[in-house]
């Protein structure tokens, strides 16, 4: 029966959970910053196609003109030009019901000057000519503008890059933040198994042999730390989506739905998640390994 | 085995404590090394077991200058040299078995290749009825003994030990006196430093002197 059962390096040498607690956090609070980085995005490129892909003609009244003569010219010369797939003017009443959520319903709005919008869907991937499209229009009715949504699609764009940097800052200061935290418990463990090191180096094992000893308890505390916090962070975005269902159909819930769709995060987005718990596990090893190659060559 | 050649010794910026030592440890040899405390016979032994590297002077040791050694070249040539010092430095998480088990266990060795000889020379040294016990319940006379059986198991070539017959009676002082012998004629050589007149009486051996920094020999 083999009698050397004891390992070289005790576990309790190492304070190890504090040290899986700190690599949990570290690897939910990343992870959340991941998933909402990448909810963000896909959210603001299903915006941006949405949008790019139509354009808006605005006729506004003008005395001694015929506001619905002028719309249905428009309409027609808009239909003509290529790139345009399909041409939807709205009526009177359509006009009307688009001002209700400002003034209200029950308001006569014969008397107001009110636009007639007409849009336009473009066809996927075509080039369309706006400077064209606008002097057909204007030659048409010189009371319309065409409006491509671009200054809103630039906001979106900078606002979704803005957002992916500060994501990509945050992720920054956690990897930092894993290390520093790492390499201070890892020297911790080193000072508390001095007597242990020294002892090696008596009976002559090298610091490689020292340090294997005690890079499979880091890399293990690193795995177990990534595990829990990489698991509770998918955990959360699976249950945000259910979450996010028992809202639907309040105002709350309609909000947030317009505004990043389901919640739900994309298959790739739980293994992008998994893979970066891997990752902050092998940081562990890593800063831990550096750290004790350097605490080793001050023992002697 | 091992030259020293005008090898002094000071820690930090303070006096010399080791002046001018130039001798030879010839394979297979027997020596005390002696003095009065803080001669520097601990100096001495952690400057030959590579634990201090000296301030000026050359050591060579099985060959090797050791001032050229890289990290690991000096941690295979600690697998050559046992040594045992005064406060044991037992591992206190592991039996006494696992402890004199250690070397061999470093070296990648099967538990089954030397599990026979571990425990014979436990036995021998009187702690066969402790080889489960963990160091915190060993006496001192039984730490002494372990750790002596730990240095000695992979059989070094050379040996030091530092006052290894301090904390035991002199019965247990001659029965390991006795070891160390056995050790010498099976082709190790041997360092014991002592303070311990009766000891060295018991054996006809070189002694090396240290007095006030300096080493005189008498053959």
């Amino acid at each position: 029966m083999a009698r050397n059962t004891s390992p070289i390096v005790p576990r309790s040498s190492i304070a190890g959970r504090a040290l899986v607690a700190v690599v949990a956090i570290m690897t939910f609070l990343a992870s959340m910053t991941t998933g909402a980085v990448l909810l963000v995005s896909a959210s603001a490129a299903e915006w941006q196609s949405d949008v790019a892909s139509e354009i808006t003609v605005q006729v506004r009244p003008a005395q001694g003109r015929d506001l619905e003569h002028d719309t249905q010219a428009v309409a027609d010369a808009m239909r003509g030009q290529a790139g345009i797939v399909d041409v939807r003017p709205f009526t009177k009443e359509e006009s009307d019901k688009l001002l209700e959520p400002w003034l209200g319903t029950g308001i006569s709005f014969d008397e107001l000057p009110v636009p007639r919008v007409i849009v336009a869907q473009v066809q996927p991937g075509a080039e369309l000519d706006l400077a064209a499209l606008r002097s057909r229009v204007t030659q048409v009715t010189p009371t319309a503008s065409v409006d491509d949504h671009r200054a809103w699609i630039d906001r979106m764009r900078s606002m979704t890059g803005a957002t992916v940097f500060a994501g990509v800052g945050i992720l920054a200061l956690v990897t930092i933040a894993t290390i520093i935290s790492v390499s201070f418990a890892t020297r911790g463990a080193m000072a508390a198994s001095r007597p242990i090191v020294e002892v090696l180096h008596f009976v002559g094992a090298g610091d490689r042999y020292i340090a294997s000893r005690f890079l499979r308890h880091f890399l293990m505390l690193g795995l177990q730390g990534g595990m829990i916090g990489g698991g509770a962070a998918m955990l959360v975005f699976g249950f945000s989506e259910s979450i996010a269902g028992w809202f639907s159909g309040t105002p709350v819930g309609d909000q947030f739905a317009a505004l990043l769709g389901t919640f739900s995060l994309r298959p790739s987005g739980y293994l992008a998640l998994a893979a970066q718990a891997v990752m902050i596990a092998a940081i562990t090893a890593w800063a831990s390994r550096r750290t004790l190659f350097a605490t080793l060559d001050d023992i002697e | 085995m091992v030259r020293f050649e005008n090898v002094g010794l000071r820690y930090g910026l303070g006096p010399e404590i080791l002046r001018d030592l130039s001798f030879m440890i010839p394979a297979h040899s027997f020596q005390f090394l002696t003095g009065p405390s803080g001669a520097g016979k601990t100096s001495l032994l952690k400057l030959l077991f590579l634990s201090l590297r000296p301030t000026r002077g050359l050591v060579n040791l099985f060959g090797h200058d050791v001032s050229l050694l890289s990290k690991d070249e000096i941690a295979n040539l600690r697998k050559r040299i046992g040594i045992v010092l005064q406060d044991f430095r037992l591992l206190d998480h592991m039996t006494t078995y696992e402890n004199v088990a250690l070397p061999f266990r470093v070296m990648g060795r099967d538990e089954s290749s030397y599990r026979r000889e571990v425990i014979d020379l436990l036995k021998w040294v009187g702690l066969g009825e402790r080889m489960d016990a963990l160091p915190p319940i060993l006496s001192g006379g039984e730490k002494q003994r372990a750790a002596i059986a730990r240095a000695v198991i992979s059989r070094p070539h050379l040996l030091l030990a530092d006052e290894p017959t301090g904390n035991v009676d002199p019965t247990l002082g001659r029965r390991l006196l006795r070891l160390f012998i056995e050790l010498n004629k099976s082709g190790t050589a041997v360092v014991i430093a002592t303070h311990d007149i009766n000891l060295m009486d018991q054996y006809e051996a070189r002694r090396l002197v240290l007095h006030q920094g300096r080493l005189h020999i008498y053959e």
